[in-house]
């Protein structure tokens, strides 16, 4: 079975990053370009094996993406993986607490992201 | 996308393509606010821009443009956060910063490195914004608080031919679970390190009527052999070592018998633990349906789509911010379009002529049909060229930037103002438009506004004021720049062209057209050539390029209150206004843009200038005088001037010449095509156009076609010339 994972970024250059390394991967790749967005396209898509997204963001951030996903509940056991910079570990620290499952850290290796992907995915 | 070229270079491509955009709204944002002081949506957004291109020169090991912007990006976070005042010398130096940004930016995207030394200034004051400690800060810390037990921190790296044996004690708790993480994946992820044994503890989980569906009941005991060292065993914990208890102890391996003596009586395979874990998690999802906490959980669901609804109102009404939805479509796609309506245009012109033509009974319904035809065609033609349309909103951004720095080179105060950056116009007359605007508000700058102390003497304000405006104007652009500086100095002008050359000293000269002396060949008004405006590049370059455009270009001064120039440019470059000339029964389009005017002329006119040249008196000059069937080779001998008519063109190098044609048809709008890419280049001839009678029609290249050897050679012609 194909995993389907949600991109959330609102740079389109790291969306079609994400994209090549995951289809790479043999992954369904869905994407949106802000947390608002990330929202619609989980509504209107069948829920994703895993959502990745950046933090910060227009409209809604990272942040607050994860919170409204997590208070959904049939997005609530969703692994999210948040797109973090090296020195970010506040903001690291930040997602976690919204609920947050893990992060992968930017410039990403398609490597890592695919290993944290099955770390939290399977 | 294009996904038959090099992935990667197409992402680059898009990388800088995003830059530029990030650039523009960061720049937008900055200059926003140094007028009306801090908003926390435009610094987020400045914010966001600038990380975001961090993020992408990261991935593609830009290091001096990762190390510039996160120095930026620093500065930004500190100024939302409001541990940075918002003054305006600290907009001033950020505008600076997001310059130098876009020089990275560019020289990166051409692959050439600038010298750090060479914005060591900017960095250092951008730097300066921040206070130490903070930025030291985030680049120190980088913790991860794990529970990891450091008891032999020898044996963390593996020595040849002994492998590692970890003993790893794994209690989740309901964090863990509520974050989305999943035991069972950290213990698969183990099992490809190595052997591993993996024995569940369920002896906490409780009766199912007092089961919790949301807390942690399983913990597990791991035994790992592997030739992994201990950060790897460790990283495999990485998003759940917060969220559980969790020991990792390592022992070098001895014997293999060890095992056995470790590993508890009872142990259970992996798949034990899965079906655990999944049986745990069968549980939770099934109780939730009845429990209370599912109901307060809907509720806040609702309560939060409630709030993001009026958040989005609330952007909706911030209108002329908010972004609209854009498709990216390829170049060649829209030209391609364009090219296919241009054809429909000409066929329904065709159809039209056709039905006029057979003159049969009835035909004032179709010729009625056939108008409404033309109306669509005419609409989906402007609809098409509109996709081709930008807004010039970048262009004069850019420009911004550029009043900036010259300023700050000649210690002027300026400042621009931008009107009607929201008018569009085609996407290759905006990127062809940069050049020559750059140059004109460089001079604007440089030679237009006074020095600060000249401006209060003469009673002004001491910042100078640049105004750059775009609009439409019957179906063309017109863009406007204007200074309210000192002025052209007419007697200055005047005696630098007497001294070039370029005039008579004695001529008599309207102030109109000293001012147009500015437009010839090799004028440089100057005194000494500032290493700001002369580069080389007169005004004449600057007509020539909005000439080479369908474009015009005309000076107004007034001694003491400012210059303006304005540009008047087509919309598109795909159709040209043109005159329908005949020439021995062949059809020309002439470009009206190099048109100044038409006559008949008089035998007595026309004087014959070595043996095959001749030139035309016009009030009193002489200018060359071609006879376009005998350049194009239709006709040898000589024709009587009095039989034809004369149009008078100007150059690209601001001189004129009368061309020779047999009558004037019409003035119209004609598609332009390409005659390269249907046929071969033709000097003289620009490109080719079809008519409503379905006949093909030659652009005429008026410089190619002067320049062109033909019978009258261009030593007559230069000779023609100086006299």
């Amino acid at each position: 079975m194909k995993y389907n994972v949600l991109t959330i970024d609102d740079s389109r250059t790291m969306r079609d990053m994400l994209k090549m390394a995951l289809v790479e991967a043999g992954y369904n790749v869905l994407q949106a370009v802000d947390g608002i967005d990330g929202l619609q396209v989980l509504a209107s898509s069948e829920v994703p094996h895993v959502i990745v997204t950046d933090i910060n963001m227009p409209k809604l951030d990272g942040f607050g993406l994860i919170e409204a996903v997590r208070k959904d509940n049939r997005y609530r056991s969703v692994p999210i993986l948040v797109l973090t910079t090296e020195s970010d570990s506040a903001k690291k620290l930040r997602a976690k607490q919204a609920g947050a499952t893990g992060w992968i850290v930017k410039p990403f290796d398609p490597v890592k992201l695919i290993s944290a992907i099955r770390k939290v995915a399977g | 996308m294009d996904t038959t070229a090099d992935p990667m270079a197409a992402i680059r491509q898009t990388f800088f393509q995003e830059c530029e955009e990030q650039l523009a709204e960061a720049e937008a944002g900055l200059l926003a606010m140094s007028d009306a002081g801090l908003d926390d949506e435009i610094v987020n957004a400045v914010f966001r821009a600038v990380h975001s291109i961090k993020g992408g020169a990261g991935a593609f090991k830009l290091d001096r443009l990762v190390a510039f912007s996160h120095k930026f990006e620093t500065a930004l976070d500190s100024m939302r956060s409001g541990r940075l005042e918002p003054k305006p010398e600290v907009f001033k130096i950020m505008l600076r910063a997001s310059g130098t940004l876009a020089d990275l930016v560019a020289a990166a995207n051409i692959g050439k490195d600038i010298d750090e030394a060479s914005y060591a200034g900017v960095a250092e004051d951008i730097r300066s914004l921040v206070h130490e400690d903070e930025s030291q800060v985030d680049e120190v810390i980088d913790f991860s608080p794990t529970m990891i037990d450091f008891d032999e921190p020898d044996v963390v790296l593996p020595l040849a031919g002994s492998r590692n044996r970890f003993s790893i004690e794994f209690a989740p708790r309901d964090e863990l679970y509520a974050h989305a993480n999943e035991p069972v994946l950290v213990l698969k992820e183990l099992s490809l390190l190595g052997d591993v044994i993996v024995d569940c503890h369920c002896a906490n989980v409780p009766l199912l009527d007092r089961l919790n569906p949301e807390a942690s009941y399983l913990s597990w005991s791991i035994h790992l052999e592997t030739d992994i060292d201990q950060s790897e065993v460790t990283e495999v914990f990485e998003f759940v070592s917060d969220d559980a208890q969790l020991e990792i102890s390592c022992n070098r391996a001895a014997q293999s018998s060890d095992i056995e003596a470790t590993a508890l009586p009872d142990c259970s395979t992996i798949e034990n633990a899965h079906e655990a874990a999944n049986s745990s998690e069968a549980l939770g999802e099934h109780s939730e349906l009845s429990t209370d906490k599912s109901d307060n959980l809907i509720d806040a669901v609702t309560l939060s789509a409630g709030l993001g609804e009026s958040k989005g109102g609330a952007q909706n009404s911030g209108a002329a911010s908010s972004i609209q939805s854009t498709i990216r479509v390829e170049f060649d796609r829209v030209d391609r379009l364009i090219n296919l309506v241009g054809e429909l245009v000409i066929n329904q012109a065709m159809l039209s002529q056709r039905v006029a033509e057979a003159n049969f009974a009835g035909a004032s319904a179709i010729l009625m049909g056939l108008d409404e035809l033309e109306q669509l065609t005419r609409e989906i033609q402007e609809s098409v060229m509109a996709i081709r349309a930008q807004p010039v909103k970048p262009l004069f951004q850019r420009m911004s930037r550029i009043v900036r720095d010259v300023a700050d080179a000649t210690g002027k105060q300026v400042r621009l103002k931008t009107e009607g950056e929201s008018t569009e116009v085609d996407k290759t007359v905006v990127e062809r438009l940069a050049e020559p605007l750059t140059h004109m508000i460089r001079n604007a700058v440089d030679h237009g506004i006074e020095s600060p102390e000249i401006r209060i003497a003469n009673g002004k304000p001491p910042e100078g004021l640049v105004k750059l405006i775009a609009a439409h104007r019957a179906g063309r652009i017109v863009i406007e720049i204007s200074d309210d500086g000192a002025g052209i100095n007419r007697l200055k002008v005047r005696q630098s062209a007497i001294d070039k050359k370029l005039i008579a000293p004695d001529a008599a000269l309207s102030d109109s057209e000293i001012d147009n002396l500015l437009f010839l060949p090799g004028f440089s008004t100057a005194g000494t050539i500032s290493n700001i405006s002369g580069r080389g590049v007169g005004m004449d370059v600057v007509k020539r390029s909005i000439q080479a455009l369908g474009g015009r270009i005309s000076i107004s001064s007034r001694p003491g209150q400012g210059s303006a120039f304005s540009l008047s440019l087509p919309l598109t470059l795909a159709v040209l206004d043109g005159m329908v000339v005949s020439v021995c029964d062949q059809t020309f389009v002439v470009p009206l843009t190099s048109i100044v005017e038409t006559l008949k002329p008089k035998g007595s006119d026309v004087h014959a200038l070595g043996a095959e040249g001749r030139v035309m008196a016009i009030r009193n000059v002489f200018v060359p005088f071609v006879d376009v069937a005998k350049k194009l080779g239709f006709r040898t001998g000589r024709r009587d001037p009095q039989n034809g008519v004369a149009i008078l063109v100007e150059t690209e190098d601001g001189g004129r010449s009368a061309l020779l044609v047999d009558s004037i048809q019409d003035q119209r709008q004609v598609v332009i095509k390409s005659l390269e890419a249907n046929y071969r280049s033709i000097p003289g001839i620009a490109a080719a156009t079809i008519l409503g009678d379905g006949r093909v029609a030659l652009i005429l290249d008026v410089n190619g076609l002067i320049n062109r050897p033909g019978t009258e050679s261009s030593v007559d012609l230069q000779m023609a010339i100086g006299g």
